[in-house]
């Protein structure tokens, strides 16, 4: 007898993961043009002007990255969901809540880790200082993971509907507000030259509450969605 | 094992789809070394049965027990033992076969002796393991789906329509995997549209929507 180790499955099925998401790289690069195309737009709709620009920035590059991630949720459970591979991810003797969270890590490594990648270069586009962008990117990685980690829930929802993307947005939108309250702050914040420990401690609690009840819910409304 | 409690035990359950009762008191034990044949016309449902024998649904009434235990309590325990393959075959058309397998192995455990090249080549696919699934035919997907079959460690086999688009030397093949696995004390449950003949173990037989088991052997 060769009993699988629960550790061996979530690594084997980040791998997986990620393979998938190479042989289809270019639907990965839907939501990260998104990301890019709207921010590029604002100079261009509302006015080249630099201070302007820059007092807007943070708040526009954090809406931008938030509707990115949510558009590229619809990939997280859906193929699964539609060949079978999720009842045998569910019918596997390792916890669920660990595969799904093997699942949301690998999600994140291809649609966040883009966006905080990118983000400084749009912050030049908008005027940003250097301080700004440094933390624009801190409040990316602690603020991204946590919009992959609650969009699951809704992703996981939803999934059996017809139209669930409505349902998931109202779903999921209320709950992605406070990131995008604190996160958008923070850069503000430390724009003018503020502590913004307050702002980095609350995404960072967040984070911690989210890692830890999201897997839960997410693979508790799977089963459901399964059924 | 041999005490009373030995294998699936579903205790009169009940099912229904939208407003319509598909089943109702249905009551059977399952044995090592028991093969179920569930029959029924499309609609009759033989699906939901095996969904929910296998813990992926809920009946409305009733309960399902392995050892004894209740499915969802003891789940980890009843999950190590029982493997499952739905009409979705669970196959990633990007990924190859070995590919596909491996993510089996390393989810469900395999036999240690079992090697994957190996599963695959008894399936038919020598050659094909660096192929996309995909790009192969649908009787050929469903060869990969089964291969799972060779490496599992599972003893309670609960198979919806496995010989859908598989040819005769498939079928073949299968049924004498079957008949090996039920020697072993393996229990089996299985639909099909087409003609199952096993050689092994005793069998039995499920025509929904009645809720009695006949004897076939």
């Amino acid at each position: 007898m060769n009993a699988p180790s629960s550790f061996a499955a979530f690594i084997a099925l980040i791998k997986r993961d990620l393979k998938l998401s190479y042989r289809h790289r270019n639907e990965l690069l839907n939501p990260l043009l998104f990301f890019v195309i709207v921010v590029t737009l604002f100079p261009l709709g509302v006015s080249p002007e630099k201070n302007l620009l820059q007092t807007m920035a943070p708040g526009v590059i954090w809406v931008a990255a938030l509707l990115a991630a949510m558009l590229s949720l619809d990939t997280l459970f859906k193929s699964d969901y539609e060949d079978g591979t999720l009842e045998q991810l569910m019918l596997s003797p390792h916890s669920n809540a660990l595969l799904v969270l093997a699942k949301i890590i690998s999600h994140w490594l291809v649609t966040g880790v883009p966006i905080i990648l990118l983000a400084p270069l749009l912050g030049l586009f908008m005027f940003m200082p250097a301080e700004g962008i440094s933390t624009l990117m801190l409040t990316l990685l602690l603020g991204t993971p946590i919009l992959s980690l609650v969009g699951a829930i809704g992703m996981a929802l939803t999934l059996g509907l017809n139209r669930g993307g409505m349902l998931l947005s109202l779903l999921v939108l209320p709950l992605y507000i406070p990131v995008l309250i604190f996160s958008a702050n923070a850069v503000d914040a430390s724009m003018a030259g503020l502590e913004i420990k307050g702002q980095l401690y609350f995404l960072g609690a967040l984070l911690v509450l989210s890692i830890t009840l999201a897997p839960l819910a997410a693979a508790t409304a799977l089963k459901i969605s399964i059924e | 094992m041999t005490d009373a409690s030995a294998g699936l035990h579903v205790k009169s359950i009940s099912c229904t789809r939208g407003y319509r009762d598909l089943f109702s008191a249905l009551d059977f034990q399952l044995r090592p070394g028991q093969v179920l044949r569930v029959e029924g016309k499309n609609g009759s449902g033989k699906t939901s049965l095996l969904r929910i024998m296998a813990g992926l649904a809920q009946p409305l009434e009733g309960e399902v027990l392995w050892q004894g235990q209740k499915i969802s309590h003891a789940e980890s325990n009843y999950l190590e033992h029982l493997l499952f393959l739905g009409h979705r075959a669970g196959i990633k058309y990007e990924l190859t076969a070995m590919e596909n397998l491996c993510m089996a192995k390393s989810l469900h455990g395999s036999k240690a002796d079992n090697g994957i090249e190996d599963a695959l080549s008894k399936v038919g696919l020598f050659g094909f393991e660096d192929i996309p699934c995909g790009q192969l035919s649908a009787g050929q997907k469903r060869r990969v789906a089964l291969a799972q079959l060779f490496l599992t460690r599972a003893s309670c086999w609960i198979l919806d329509e496995p010989y859908t688009s598989l040819d005769v030397v498939a079928v073949a093949m299968l049924e004498k995997l079957f008949d090996e696995h039920i020697d072993n004390g393996g229990m089996l449950v299985i639909t099909s549209h087409q003609p199952v003949t096993l050689q092994a173990g005793e069998q039995h037989r499920l025509v929904l929507p009645k809720t009695q088991l006949e004897p076939l052997i």
